[in-house]
């Protein structure tokens, strides 16, 4: 087991595209780590860059206490799973969980034998003479993960695990991923560009954008204190409402109305500052009656959440989302005040989209 | 002013007769095309064959007369030398320049690719037939097998790397890759991995090489001077009797021969490595 530490790590195309540009980033011994973004962002080339299928420009790349920076991808003790599988077509089950056994000259007795544990390990018996073409995408994946396993690798990586599966599978498969991550304890770097999947999986998740770190930390860090407007707009299901407003009576006008100032960012801004107010949709309330820095607001769209539904409010020019119970669902063209926690909002600097508090 | 509707009656008509003028032009392209097919079968079972198609006076007389041809047999084994020895140099040089120009970038790769294709129908075709000659006389390859399938392999492995090269630009990354991670070598990837899954792809290729050399009669007409060396499509220019006349009943019997491994070959090599692809890429 290693924890895997990048440094100042530059990736460019030739052509002077930087796919990743200056990161530095730390996962920990045995901790299970996402890559975050949206497409084109870096994330995979990171991966890859790690994993060795792509050569690093500047910067340096640690595994354990070796500088893998410039070492080939068999000598990083490394194993991926590729986001298509990469399954070998004219191997059959056993033979594909045994081929990293095979490189590493095991004879072809232990070679089974492994094979066949590791398979009854992700709940592959029975299926060891098929090929992959005769499994289903959910068995396609356990193989994938078995013979990247099947070596014991220091670390794992993940390309998009779940993309490929249907929507029902992948909630199994998440649960499934992150039980098989704990009982092997082993260093997992994962590339997603699906936020819920980042949130519910890892132990620290990396938003990137443009090649660049925007913020590391726990998921609930990151959902909860997000560095920019970027990451506040990325992260979350429902989209974090973020209005153009400006402090001004020691609270915040949004949209005309005077909202209570987020409690980080009190004593952190002056009054007549332009700034942008950040709300979650979950953390906002919908009320019938006028509320003490409530903002009035018009329902003009709901939709059904299951036990919840989407309000879209307008108060003028600007748009609120917020979520409500069932049993409190407003109907389209209602008046009432959307009330905002100061503890759960945040404020952003309008120029330089950083969190103020 | 509209033409009133045609009557059930004419639209039936109408009907019936372009069905039956349809399948009266397919029956003249299918006997069009039989024919040749139908003398193949028939004339080398018949005691006197002639250029038409009849029902024949069966006989096993003409393959008799053939078995006595001094170079029949042998002509076919130099055929079978030339088609397999052409194949093999093909496929390992034409598998690993297409990988080499599918995995790797370089700039005008597809214009190179272009030229060569264009220039391949000079190599081996009639323009060069001179300097062809004149070259294998001057290194000394002349009446040699060797010699002609150096000629025949560098006609052929322009469109083979051309086909090969599209063939594995189909076959995903990320097999490769994945052997990579595991720590094996570029050899290792090659044979461990991309040759089994290019496989119909060379099947294809050395069926198609094998077909293209057999039925070759220019390069090694050329380049061969001796009767004892020549293949099959060489040797059948000889068949003629005393008179001069083309020897019907030896020419047809040799020419059933002749085709007869080509078609086994492809019912073979379909059955062990089928033209198809399966995937065990998830998309």
């Amino acid at each position: 087991m290693a924890a895997i530490t990048t440094t100042a790590l530059v990736k460019e195309y030739p052509g002077g595209v930087r796919g990743v540009d200056g990161v530095d980033v730390t996962v920990a011994d045995g901790e299970f780590f996402a890559l975050l973004g949206p497409s084109g962002c870096g994330k995979t080339t990171l991966l890859r860059s790690i994993a060795g299928l792509e050569s690093i420009t500047e910067g340096t790349l640690q595994i354990g206490d070796r500088d893998v920076t410039h070492l080939e991808p068999g000598e990083r003790g490394v194993a991926m799973v590729f986001q298509d599988y990469a399954l070998f077509p004219h191997m059959d089950v056993a033979d594909n969980i045994a081929y990293p056994l095979k490189i590493k000259r095991v004879g072809k007795g232990p070679r089974r034998t492994t094979a066949t544990e590791v398979g009854e390990g992700l709940s592959l018996h029975g299926l060891m003479q098929r090929r992959p073409a005769q499994l289903s995408g959910g068995q396609q994946q356990r193989v994938a993960l078995a013979r990247a396993v099947a070596t014991r690798p220091e670390v794992l990586l993940l390309d998009e695990p779940l993309s490929n599966l249907d929507a029902r599978l992948r909630l199994e498969a998440r649960t499934f991923l992150k039980e098989l991550q704990r009982e092997l304890g082993v260093t997992t770097v994962f590339v997603t560009h699906d936020q819920a999947e980042a949130l519910a999986l890892a132990d620290r998740i990396a938003v990137m954008k443009a090649g660049r770190l925007q913020q590391v930390g726990t998921p609930r860090e990151v959902f909860s204190r997000p560095v920019n407007t970027f990451v506040a707009g990325f992260i979350g299901s429902t989209p974090m409402n973020l209005v153009e407003a400006e402090t001004a009576d020691g609270g915040v006008r949004v949209a005309g109305a005077i909202a209570p100032l987020p409690v980080g960012a009190q004593g952190a801004v002056a009054d007549g500052a332009p700034v942008v107010w950040g709300a979650r949709p979950e953390y906002l309330r919908w009320s019938t009656e006028p509320v003490d820095g409530g903002i009035e607001a018009e329902v003009s769209v709901i939709e059904n959440l299951g036990a919840s539904v989407l309000v879209s409010a307008h108060s003028g020019e600007v748009r609120l989302q917020l979520v409500v119970a069932e049993d409190d669902e407003p109907s389209p063209g209602d008046r009432g005040w959307v009330v905002a926690t100061p503890r759960r909002s945040l404020l952003f600097d309008s120029e330089s989209t950083d969190l103020i508090g | 002013m509209s033409a009133p509707p045609p009557s059930l009656g004419r639209r039936m008509v109408r009907h019936y007769l372009s069905r039956v003028l349809f399948v009266v032009a397919m029956g003249l392209v299918l006997v069009f095309f039989a024919l040749p097919m139908l003398w193949l079968v028939t004339a080398p079972f018949d005691a006197d064959p002639s250029l038409t198609v009849g029902w024949p006076d069966w006989t096993l007389a003409n393959f008799a007369q053939l078995a006595e041809n001094r170079y029949a047999l042998g002509s076919l084994r130099n055929s079978l030398i030339l088609g397999v020895g052409t194949m093999v140099l093909v496929l390992a040089l034409g598998s690993l320049a297409a990988y080499a120009l599918s995995r790797v970038r370089i700039p005008g790769r597809d214009g190179l690719l272009y030229a060569l294709l264009l220039l391949s129908s000079i190599v081996t075709g009639t323009a060069a037939m001179v300097p062809t000659f004149q070259l294998m006389t001057q290194i000394g390859l002349i009446n040699t097998q060797i010699g002609v399938i150096l000629v025949l392999a560098g006609g052929v492995l322009p469109t083979v790397v051309f086909i090969l090269k599209d063939f594995m630009d189909s076959i995903p990354k990320s097999y490769e890759e994945s052997a990579r991670l595991y720590g094996a070598s570029p050899l290792q990837i090659l044979t461990h991995v991309v040759v089994p899954t290019a496989r119909p792809g060379l099947a294809f290729v050395a069926v198609w090489t094998v077909v293209q050399v057999w039925g070759n009669f220019l390069v090694p007409f050329l380049l061969l001077r001796t009767p004892e060396s020549q293949p099959a499509a060489v040797l059948m220019y000889t068949f003629y009797t005393e008179g001069g006349q083309p020897d019907l009943r030896l020419l047809s019997a040799f020419s059933l021969v002749f085709s007869v491994p080509v078609i086994a070959m492809y019912f073979l090599v379909n059955r062990r490595y089928g033209f198809r692809f399966h995937g065990g890429i998830k998309s």
